[in-house]
């Protein structure tokens, strides 16, 4: 096993291996709570506790987990850590916690968490795996934020709550846009992402099973 | 009653439906509708196994974890006791073992059916439409013939939707896309778009 170097772990996931954009994991949970800031940077911080501590306690105990019920092993330390969180979330932010419904319950099911705790945290130590996850963790983070502030942004004209651009139905300029607090939105918003991103580092792009060959006949309108 | 029933049955289908209105199980979603047979397969694998674990999480509920729900031990100490933190863990380790169970029955009576589902039957525990739609049974506090009905639609429409989707995208194999949003990219916006489509059913009501 190679040395990992800190801080490529944590920074290598964020552009040039982002979790959501190029390894299509943990969307599942991702997308339905970005409507609003508040929640999604909620949910962000939720996701950042439970991969960094994830990968940190899967990999102290790596060497004594029979490798046949593994899975099991790392779901309940998962579910331990989730269980965690939905319980503070309870107890200090209930209106929060009533917003992100069953989403937080769903990080378990999060393919980013599991994804790393088998990928990574399996087979190195303690310390760098935490960095790990917390990268990982942060990558998942940007995409969120960057999707959850243009829906704000755009669907109700503010941020984090606090109104930046006056809606014409309270007397102000701006229209609010209604598709952006609908769930395609979101689809929409990460296809752009991803767009992006590939045009920067154009060895992102998926080759494809087909070539489309070249027009070769005449154009009738000539 | 049965029109109660029929009316939740098409809301969680189409109204509701977990791939495209709540997001979930996208990771399988995206990564296996590159083909419309194997969609099909694990379609028919998540609607077999939505409506099994629904209702028994829907049981484990309303018998062991509610407040008060010991008390048909007829220990006192029990009575008042209430479990609903522990909720998580259950409803993950029930649905870790259904899928094991289901998979060891298919291999012994119905080894076509086994061969035909292959590698998506253990896939199916971390998909999380299937923890979801537990998640919704009991947020949505439905008694145990609502919660067949909704792990048995639920799961229909999430495999209306991966072979919806599998189908453009046979056909998108020929077409020809800006290079940036080749593969994942396109995916995302068409997947947008059906449920674009899907939100016309908003608001039917029987």
């Amino acid at each position: 096993m190679s040395e990992h170097k800190p801080r490529e772990v944590l920074l290598a996931p964020i552009f040039a291996n982002n979790p959501i954009a190029l390894q299509i994991l943990g969307i599942c949970s991702a997308l339905a709570i970005t409507t609003k800031m508040s929640t999604t940077v909620t949910m962000c911080i939720a996701v950042i506790f439970v991969m960094t501590f994830s990968n940190f306690f899967v990999s102290l105990i790596r060497n004594i987990i029979p490798s046949n019920i593994r899975i099991i092993v790392q779901m309940t330390i998962i579910t331990a850590l989730v269980i965690l969180v939905d319980q503070v979330l309870q107890a200090f932010a209930f209106q929060l916690s009533r917003e992100l419904s069953v989403f937080v319950g769903l990080i378990i099911t999060n393919c980013i968490v599991m994804g790393r705790a088998e990928a990574f945290a399996m087979q190195n130590p303690p310390l760098i795996s935490a960095v790990d996850g917390f990268g990982n963790a942060l990558g998942y983070s940007v995409v969120l934020l960057i999707v959850g502030f243009c829906r704000e942004l755009f669907g109700s004209g503010s941020v984090f709550g606090v109104q930046i651009m006056p809606l014409s139905t309270e007397g102000g300029w701006y229209v609010a846009n209604g598709l952006m607090l609908l769930p395609p939105s979101a689809f929409f918003l990460i296809a752009g992402f991803i767009w992006v991103l590939r045009t920067f580092r154009t060895e992102q792009v998926e080759s494809e099973e087909f070539e489309i060959g070249p027009n070769t006949r005449v154009s009738p309108a000539f | 009653m049965f029109e109660e029933y029929l009316s939740l049955f098409i809301r969680a289908v189409f109204v509701e439906n977990l791939a495209l209105a709540f997001f979930l199980g996208m990771c399988t979603f995206l990564a296996i509708s590159k083909k419309v047979e194997t969609a099909f397969g694990l379609g028919v694998a998540v609607i077999v196994i939505l409506a099994l674990t629904v209702p028994i999480n829907n049981l484990v509920l309303h018998n062991f974890l509610d407040e008060g729900a010991l008390a048909w031990t007829g220990i006192a100490a029990l009575e008042t006791v209430d479990l609903r933190f522990l909720g998580l863990m259950c409803y993950i380790g029930l649905i870790a073992a259904s899928v094991q169970i289901l998979e060891m029955v298919l291999d012994k009576y119905v080894p076509a059916l086994y061969n035909a589902l292959g590698v998506f039957l253990p896939l199916i525990t971390v998909n999380c439409a299937i923890l979801g739609g537990s998640l919704f049974m009991v947020e949505r506090n439905y008694d145990f013939g609502e919660s067949v009905v909704f792990g048995l639609g639920g799961g229909v429409g999430w495999a209306l939707a991966i072979v919806l989707l599998a189908a453009i995208r046979e056909k998108l194999k020929y077409s020809d896309v800006p290079h940036g949003l080749r593969g994942l990219g396109i995916v995302f916006l068409i997947t947008g778009l059906m449920s674009l489509g899907f939100m016309s059913f908003a608001g039917v009501q029987l």
